[in-house]
């Protein structure tokens, strides 16, 4: 099979000069075309968001929502608009739902601070799974342990499914806050966010979703899914690293206490006492990263010019293809093999070391990423040190997965 | 030899290879020289942590003199492993404190001294040096 026998809505040509908006897919290294397969990690960046920082600087850099003047009127505008772009993204009902963060990170750390200081005492507990990123399970351990509250983990299969009858057995009234991942990013298993939220709902429990590996690979409507938080990082979605979004419902945000003080967060300030903005500046303390937040507008302009529905279909194809291909490796064994998945595929070949793997695919100009991802305990869980792991975006094609699987091919004959 | 002399022997064998796999396939063979550790010294205490692949180092001391065995779990950062190991073994531990280790910036493998690479090999040779200087502090006592 080739690229050229599919019918999708992006053909081959269409991701050809799709490429060329990406000016470093044109890098060569190590004197070869560079293959890139770490778009988990951070996705790279179309010049029309480069571009975009480049012009706030040059033309109307400036402090929000502070100073009557034209510059600082400008950028204001251009920072809520973009504030705007991201509610229609994700379909948010309100503007001021969505909160400027450093990232998906930062975020997490916000509701886990936020909400567990208004909502969590001794004894109860926050459900995470066992596939998370260690960025929502660190979060939820810190303030479990100031509170006296516990951490429940819903396990997961042998194929890097959550295990939803234990999910139901774990989901108790005790439970005050469930935080999901939507897409794993070791293992690419999408997880059921629908039917998660509506059994957490039936408890009257929100529900915290870690999209940072889901809003560049398929359309989000917060409405229909009906999930409390949303946290995402702007760099996995082709813009620019330092800043990402929180959004939450309304009326969680409004009974949550600010994250952190400062400037632009308050109403008025006196010694005795102090009166907090309204949302979304409330948890938006200090200036934010104003030309991230402005040139993620950007990239979610951009990924709006090709289109969300688009760019599934093409990745879906492509990640098919991937999967397929590396299957047919002799003593490639894949690590996730859930039934629905998106971006990422985890494998191991024979007993070699995934640090050398990814060493002889780098010298092959190939770009994966090798080791734990961030996702120990899940590590432990397949006992296994670590994974090479290949993630894929849009502007990849089924040539570069050639390339890879010839890549490892090579690497496995040297290594043997 | 003294440690100059085999970083020079080394930097001239890999002067040899155009290709990166004969490179890398002499690495992966010079792994396969490395003396290894006796299997019940490769405990915790001597691993050496990098984020991703690990490295037993175990010293001994024989008239004078610092004698390393070592392994890793990682095929390549094992060859390495095993040319520092060939550079250093053997020598004094005033020598061997005072080493300018330059050779692995000059075979073209200064990544794998770099933080991203986490594979050690950095973490290897503090590990070295820092044996050398307490046998050096022991001698002197
Ligand atoms: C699933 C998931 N959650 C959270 C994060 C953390 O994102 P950031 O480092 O941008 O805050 C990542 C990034 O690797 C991720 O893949």
């Amino acid at each position: 099979m080739t690229g050229s026998d599919l019918h999708t809505a992006l053909s081959p040509l269409d991701i050809e000069k799709i490429r060329l908006d990406f000016p470093i897919l044109q890098t060569r290294v190590h004197g070869k075309p560079l293959v890139y397969f770490d778009n988990a990690a951070t996705t790279q960046k179309p010049i029309e968001v480069i571009a975009c920082l480049d012009k706030y600087y040059t033309e109307y850099n400036s402090n929000v929502h502070r100073g009557v003047h034209y510059l600082s009127q400008r950028a204001t505008e251009a920072y809520e608009l973009s504030r705007k772009k991201l509610a229609a993204y994700i379909h948010a009902s309100h503007d001021h739902e969505l909160i400027f963060t450093k990232g998906t990170t930062n975020a997490i750390n916000l509701v886990s601070n936020s909400f567990g200081r208004a909502f969590l005492t001794a004894g109860d507990e926050v459900m995470i799974s066992a596939m998370e990123h260690h960025s929502n399970i660190v979060p939820w351990q810190l303030i479990c342990e100031e509170k006296g509250a516990s951490l429940k983990v819903v396990p997961i299969n042998d194929k890097g499914e959550l295990d939803m009858e234990a999910f139901d057995q774990l989901l108790t009234p005790k439970v005050k806050i469930v935080a999901i991942t939507y897409v794993s990013n070791s293992l690419g298993t999408v997880n059921p966010i629908s039917t998660i939220v509506q059994k957490a709902h039936a408890f009257g429990i929100p529900v915290l979703v870690d999209g940072a590996q889901a809003v560049q690979h398929m359309p989000i409507n917060v409405q229909v899914l009906d999930i409390d938080f949303l946290a995402f990082s702007a760099h996995k979605m082709y813009g620019p690293t330092g800043i990402g979004v929180l959004y939450g419902k309304e009326k969680w945000l409004n009974q949550m206490p600010p994250f952190e003080g400062g400037g632009d967060m308050i109403k008025t300030v006196t010694f005795s006492k102090t009166t907090f903005n309204e949302l979304p500046f409330k948890f938006e303390a200090g200036t934010p990263d104003i030309s991230g937040a402005i040139a993620l507008g950007a990239a979610v302009d951009y990924i709006n010019g090709i289109g969300i529905e688009n760019i599934a279909q093409a990745e879906e194809q492509l990640v098919g293809y991937a999967y397929e291909r590396l299957a047919a490796i002799d003593g490639l064994r894949f690590i996730g093999e859930a039934a629905h998945r998106a971006g990422a595929i985890s494998f191991l070949v024979k007993d070699i070391h995934p640090y050398d793997m990814g060493e002889l695919l780098d010298q092959q100009g190939i770009a994966v990423r090798t080791g734990h991802h961030c996702t120990q305990p899940l590590m432990d869980l397949f006992g296994i040190p670590g994974t090479v792991r290949a993630s894929f975006a849009f502007y990849n094609t089924m040539a570069e997965v050639d390339q890879l699987v010839a890549g490892i091919e090579k690497a496995a004959k040297m290594l043997a | 030899m003294t440690i100059k002399e085999k970083q020079d022997e080394l930097i001239d064998t890999f002067s040899l290879f155009d290709e990166w796999t004969d490179k890398y396939e002499h690495i992966i063979q010079m792994g396969k020289d490395l003396p290894l550790i006796d299997a019940r010294y490769k405990t915790d205490d001597r691993l050496i942590r990098g984020c991703q692949s690990r490295v037993w180092l175990h010293a001994d001391w024989k008239d004078g003199k610092l004698y390393f065995t070592a392994d890793s779990d990682a095929v390549i950062t094992k060859g390495l492993v095993s040319m520092v190991v060939d550079v250093l073994s053997g020598q004094t531990p005033a020598a061997i404190a005072a080493a300018d280790i330059y050779f692995i910036d000059a075979i073209g493998l200064r990544n794998h001294l770099s933080l991203t690479r986490s594979n050690g090999l950095l973490s290897m040779l503090k590990q070295i040096k820092a044996y050398a200087l307490a046998y050096q502090a022991k001698e002197k006592q």
